[in-house]
């Protein structure tokens, strides 16, 4: 046998790049996915995607998924390597979130409060069984529509804060960090721990989360609010000086009220955990919110014991770019590497027997 | 005024070439290397300084002009971006025409000994001046720099630097487009 | 040259970001300097820290050498070679000579290298305490102190358990007597050619946001007692091909009845001594 092992490695890529073009596109009789079908039909995929990715654009989302065959970290992937890219131009305004124009509203810790609970287009209390209408493509009922009256959707956070009951959540006025320019170092600021969390895995989120919730970090939570709908995007020019308008996100905010903080100087208090997330990502928004909580256990005078309480744990292993890259990297040829331990463990074995 | 005077004629390839000569220079302490050639800078800024500010300095980079620097400020800040600080000890890059003592500049921290300045100064010139015999990583046995218009006990000065390792400044001479690199890595005596 | 990109890919700013790093990590050799690592277009574990340190270093009159176990044909090190090509449109080479940039996984070529090459090593994890104390805050202080006694345990209880140190690859070196360093996961054999190298060696690593770098002519002693000293090691064969006795060898099946064939992991030097075998 010659040598062949991974020579002709050039051509051998050319024809894997050129299979998995044909594997993607799949039996040409099946008609053509639109990027426009990905982006209005699989919307929660390019919620997904656009969160994990860190970049705000539905039709570049869909163009990813597509490329990515619906593998959503690849699809969050291709996203990052373009935005990497793109120059920056300006910082946006704080999002004003408490403007929502409002798809979904709930909280669990009032059974009515102004601007009231709108259900939304939740799946919460869908029964699930697979829908075989689905298939042919019958067009579904027109969903009943009232004009309701805006009304004034006041925080939760707010209306407990008017009493001192919550930890206010003054901002300190400095600059938020960007963990995309400069390498995090412990210990990190919430800034920076939020922007981690708000594009970390959403599996991994949930599993911490979850795990806070189970004793593993002593969490006891309260969806304060749930809100997920548009808001405007404002930047403040230096040349004009007033801010200006220049887009909107949709976006899902959660407020956790979590156990009371408070020592001989500060009476109790709920304290917070927040979770944001790109699109409609509840699951998402509330994890990041446990997570959130869960970090600020140094900070609260807690005992921080569990994994979901240790930053560099969580901010190290969050991010499944990178998780999935040094997870996969192990296929890439070793070796050299393991030709050096065959050798240590064959001296080691001659030598004891 | 200063503005009318350009920076590199090719922002990508003169970078380069000029971070690759001071990496060179870097890597073999008192090795002479050329930047900054054809570059006609704002007195007093020589063109191996402008050269090394062009390439290294933008927004992101805290940089210190000794006062004498100041007339070239706006050519600076113009063409790199950055916005020179007051506090010589936040500085990442510094711009001296005389060379007193590193005191004023970080020496980094034991935990981040890389947060240290980099003093960029400008003398008369190489090859004549002070002998010194240089030692350390990048020198095979020793070697030996002439440099005119250090400070007489620019000896002692460096080794109170070289004792603080890891810590400690990294410092760049300059005259005219030659340049000369001395790592905190580097031992310097007297020859 | 693709088009929409800068030479090299990255953007000036993050070259002058990393070019920046790169000069720390020569002043303080061994020692690892924290960037801004940005994401690539090729995964992490891909060598993306080595791209980004090859990126900032290359210019248009560099000759680019990309090796991966050793080898110039594996499937990583020309779809490297490959990025390179296109997006700085560089001269590209497998002759180790040629070359005034090798970028290289796992390996370092057995031809000596020179005052004037540059090499460049894709580290996947730079810190050589992880095992031991994963903390990144702790280590960081260990490195402060030079506090690497644990490591001198664990290769104590190593001799006693097997007679020897186990580490095969990625063996720990001290540089300049001061830092502790990953030397990336080369095989231990390599580990000689680290020390006193007349060429710059730079090291990058994209997922951890690190590089560091071993001047040339920087001492770099792999860990040792007085009583167990190091030991580079290869496996005890000639190269079935070129009859190397020195080289690194790579172990290839020929069929499932114990048949090998071991021949030079570095097939630029394995090609150059059949060539010249050939010419003779």
């Amino acid at each position: 046998m010659a040598y062949v092992a991974v020579k002709g490695g050039e051509r051998a890529i050319d024809n894997a790049h050129a299979w998995l073009a044909e594997a993607r596109r799949g039996d040409p009789a099946v008609a053509d996915i639109g990027t426009d079908q990905i982006a209005q039909q699989l919307g929660r995929a390019v919620d997904r995607a656009m969160a994990e990715g860190s970049l705000y654009d539905r039709d570049l989302a869909a163009l990813a998924i597509k490329q990515a065959q619906g593998d959503l970290i690849e699809a969050a992937f291709l996203l990052r390597a373009f935005r990497t890219t793109l120059p920056r131009f300006a910082a946006s305004l704080p999002l004003e979130t408490g403007a929502i124009r409002p798809l979904r509203r709930i909280s669990a810790v009032f059974k009515d409060l102004p601007g009231g609970q709108v259900l939304g287009p939740t799946t919460d209390y869908t029964h699930r069984l697979l829908d075989f209408s689905l298939t042919d493509g019958t067009p579904p009922p027109a969903a009943p529509l009232t004009a309701a009256e805006p009304e004034a959707m006041p925080r939760v956070h707010d209306i407990l804060g008017r009493e001192g009951l919550i930890e206010p959540d003054a901002p300190d006025g400095a600059e938020p960090g960007d963990l995309t320019r400069e390498p995090l170092a412990f210990p990190a600021g919430r800034d920076l721990r939020l922007q981690a969390l708000a594009r970390g895995d959403e599996g991994f989120l949930l599993s911490l989360g979850y795990s806070s919730q189970r004793g593993y970090g002593n969490n006891h939570p309260f969806i304060g609010e749930i809100r997920m709908g548009e808001v405007a995007v404002e930047i403040e020019p230096p040349e004009l000086g007033f801010a200006i308008e220049i887009g909107d996100l949709v976006l899902t905010e959660c407020q956790m009220v979590n156990q009371f903080g408070g020592s001989k100087t500060t009476p109790a208090q709920f304290t917070r955990g927040y979770g944001l997330a790109f699109g409609q990502g509840e699951r998402r928004a509330m994890a990041m919110a446990l997570v959130d909580r869960s970090l600020r256990a140094a900070e609260l005078g807690e005992d921080a014991t569990a994994p979901g309480q240790n930053a560099e744990f969580v901010l190290g292993h969050c991010d499944n770019i990178e998780a999935t890259g040094f997870v996969e990297h192990l296929k890439l040829p070793h070796y050299v590497d393991f030709q050096s331990e065959l050798e240590t463990l064959r001296r080691i074995r001659a030598e004891s027997l | 005024m200063s503005l009318d005077l350009p920076g590199f004629a090719d922002p990508v390839a003169d970078a380069h070439a000029t971070f690759r000569a001071v990496l060179d220079a870097l890597a073999h302490p008192g090795r002479v290397q050329l930047a900054g050639t054809g570059l006609r800078p704002p007195a007093p800024l020589m063109p191996a300084t402008a050269a090394l500010l062009l390439t290294l300095v933008d927004v992101e980079t805290p940089l210190w002009l000794a006062p004498d620097f100041w007339p070239a400020r706006e050519w600076i800040v113009f063409h790199t971006g950055a916005s020179p600080i007051d506090d010589p000890a936040r500085a990442a890059f510094a711009v001296a025409a005389t060379l007193s003592d590193f005191e004023g500049f970080s020496a980094g921290t034991d935990e981040a000994p890389e947060t240290s300045a980099t003093p960029i100064v400008q003398i008369a010139g190489f090859g004549v001046g002070q002998r010194l015999r240089l030692s350390g990583p990048g020198v095979r046995g020793s070697a030996t720099l002439h440099a005119d218009g250090l400070p007489p006990d620019f000896p002692a000065l460096w080794a109170a630097n070289h004792a603080l390792y890891p810590r400690g400044v990294d410092l760049v001479l300059v005259a005219g487009e030659a340049l000369v690199a001395l790592p905190r890595s580097v031992r310097v005596e007297r020859a | 040259m693709t088009e929409g990109y800068n030479f090299a890919y990255l953007d000036e700013q993050t070259k002058r970001m990393i070019r920046r790093a790169l000069l720390k990590a020569v002043a303080i050799p061994g020692h690892q300097i924290p960037f801004g690592s940005r994401e690539m277009p090729l995964p992490y574990g891909w060598g993306t820290g080595g791209i980004q340190v090859t990126a900032a270093v290359l210019g248009a009159s560099d000759v680019l050498k990309v090796i991966d176990q050793g080898a110039d044909d594996t499937t990583n090190a020309v779809s490297i070679r490959r990025f390179f090509a296109k997006t700085a449109g560089v001269r590209t080479t497998t002759h180790t000579a040629e070359a005034t940039v090798i970028q290289t996984r796992h390996r370092i070529p057995e031809r000596q290298l020179r005052d004037d090459q540059i090499i460049v090593y894709q580290v996947p994890m730079p810190e050589p305490l992880a095992k031991l104390e994963p903390s990144r805050t702790e280590t960081r202080k260990m490195h402060a102190l030079a506090d690497y006694g644990a490591m001198y345990v664990k290769l104590y209880e190593d001799i006693t358990r097997f007679g020897h140190v186990s580490i095969s690859y990625d063996y720990p070196v001290m540089v300049n007597n001061r830092h502790l360093m990953s030397p990336s996961p080369i095989p231990a054999f390599d580990n000689p050619k680290l020390h006193m190298s007349a060429a710059l060696q730079l090291f990058g690593a994209g997922r951890e946001k690190r590089v560091y770098a071993i001047p040339p002519l920087t001492p770099v002693n792999s860990l040792d007692f007085e009583d167990h000293p190091f030991r580079a090691t290869r496996a005890p064969h000639s190269c079935g091909l070129c009859g190397s006795d020195t080289s690194y060898l790579d172990e290839v099946v020929t069929d499932d009845r114990g048949g090998r064939l071991f021949c030079c992991s570095d097939t630029d030097y394995c090609e150059g001594r059949r060539q010249s075998a050939t010419a003779e």
